[in-house]
């Protein structure tokens, strides 16, 4: 079973098309790993599928990072 | 105000017969057809099984998956089709130039695929799901919008939407764009992708398309007494069309001039042609007149021909109409007996067919003509291409709505 993170690494890496090696951490989405707006937008809806979670639009203007999509999975994830 | 000569100097194609307008014309010339079953979705309940599709298209060869996901196929098709007529013409796109260039590549459906699947997402799963890139990747003018981004074209970027004459119109407006002075260089034409659920259940609802399912290969007979409808065809076709006076300076390779276009509406029916095929007439003669030249001129006609009951006659009567005695002498094929009927894209890859019969001096054949129908009596070159030597090649299109186009290729002597 993959970690939080690594399920999260996965997603970003297929949605914007990026090397595994890239998505850092501190890596943000539209500064260091090529998003647009409209990436991220994708990219939230990505996560709300693979984790059965509804982000709402205000807390999904605050992932803007790999860390922050990381630490909301974590803090609203059931398992 | 002289008018600006217009030249061909690019070619780009996507279609059911190839990858690449050589391999597309290669396979024309051997009267192959590119109809097959449909399998990307079960068509069980569909009064039509089959297509003409692009096979073994795979997208990665030509661009991200990031950027791939944000284009509908139709895009996909005509953003390669386009990448392949920039680099045939040798264009060096560049900030001396990028602002005299201007595209104009359309679709006559758009993204009908896009709206299927994310209506399917809307039903199943509520708004939230739908797709961010829904609307972008599906609108109509986003192939014009995406061949201008990747190349930095800053010139004027249009997309005509006027159904199954679209490919025509565009590439004759953007020809008048660059004879007005407007830009320098276009990329024109058009692509499609409409066999898809509910492009098929659409099309079968209006009774347009063959049935022929046990014989999908030989559905697509125009002017052939067993006819029954056109065959859906996928694909796109892209030309370059460049000022003479700028082609001939750095030394491009010619294909043909545009020297004529002409336009009209039937004001008649939303999908039937008049009998007399009054509207066909008047745009192939309003093309003629364009470029200043008589019917006895034209050596070869690509003729709308959709294999339809009232289209395959109203056109032949239009060229009875527009030649007179000499309608008998013209070649006319209809290159969609093996193509189908790419709809938006049909008028861009029929004015590449005319523009390579013209360079090569061979004329593609109308395949699965076995018996001519009652009025159907011209030299409709069936089953087997042939070598002519020859001027002028005219391209007709006409369009649910009643929307006529004609576009008149000449041979450029000495280049």
């Amino acid at each position: 079973m993959s970690t939080i993170e690594e399920r999260v690494k996965k997603i970003i890496v297929e949605q914007l098309g990026v090397k595994e090696e890239e998505v850092k951490p501190e890596a943000s989405f539209e500064n260091d790993l090529g998003a647009d707006s409209l990436d991220t937008v994708e990219l939230v809806m990505a996560l709300e599928e693979e984790f059965e979670t509804e982000i709402p639009d205000e807390e999904a203007e605050k992932i803007r990072t790999v860390q922050a999509a990381i630490d909301y999975v974590t803090a609203h994830s059931e398992e | 105000m002289t008018k600006r000569r217009v030249v061909v100097t690019g070619i780009g194609m996507v279609t059911p017969l190839g990858l690449t307008a050589a391999d597309t014309w290669s396979a024309l010339l051997d009267g192959r057809s590119g109809a097959g079953p449909i399998t990307h979705f079960d068509t069980s309940d569909f009064a039509t099984k089959f297509a003409c599709q692009v096979k073994d298209f795979d997208v990665s060869r030509y661009m991200s998956a990031k950027d791939a996901k944000k284009m509908d196929i139709f895009i996909q098709y005509g953003v390669v089709a386009g990448m392949e007529a920039v680099a045939d013409a040798g264009l060096d796109i560049n900030d001396s130039n990028r602002h005299r260039i201007g595209v104009m590549v359309s679709s006559g459906i758009g993204g009908i695929l896009g709206i299927e699947e994310n209506h399917t997402k809307l039903m199943n799963s509520g708004p939230r799901r739908v797709s961010p890139f829904f609307v972008p990747a599906s609108i109509t003018n986003m192939l014009s919008g995406q061949l201008s981004m990747h190349y930095g074209i800053t010139g004027p970027t249009l997309a005509i939407v006027t159904a199954c004459t679209s490919g025509v119109h565009n590439i004759g407006q953007a020809a008048r764009m660059i004879a007005y002075g407007d830009a320098d260089t276009m990329l024109a034409g058009g692509a499609e992708k409409a066999s898809t659920e509910l492009g098929i259940a659409g099309f079968n609802a209006a009774r347009a398309l063959s049935t022929r399912n046990d014989d999908p290969q030989a559905a697509s007979r125009p002017w052939d007494t067993d006819r029954d409808g056109f065959v859906l065809g996928d694909g796109a076709g892209v030309v370059v069309l460049e000022e003479y006076e700028q082609a001939k300076r750095r030394g491009a390779r010619i294909y043909a001039e545009l020297s004529g276009f002409g336009m009209s509406s039937d004001a008649y029916h939303m999908t039937l042609p008049p009998e007399d095929g009054r509207g066909a007439a008047a745009a192939m003669r309003n093309a003629l007149n364009d470029a200043g030249v008589n019917p006895q001129q034209v050596g070869y006609i690509n003729a709308h021909g959709t294999s339809t009951g009232a289209g395959d006659i109203a056109e032949t009567q239009a060229i009875k109409a527009v030649f007179g005695d000499d309608a008998y002498q013209v070649p006319v094929s209809s290159t969609k007996s093996m193509t189908g009927h790419l709809l938006g894209a049909a008028g861009a890859i029929e004015a590449i067919f005319s523009i390579q019969a013209l360079f090569d001096q061979k004329i593609p054949p109308t395949i699965n003509l076995d018996n001519p129908a009652p009025g159907c009596d011209l030299d409709y070159v069936p089953h087997t291409a042939r070598d002519l030597a020859f001027d002028m090649s005219l391209c007709n299109s006409f369009g649910f709505g009643g929307t006529n186009g004609s576009l008149l290729f000449s041979r450029l002597k000495g280049n």
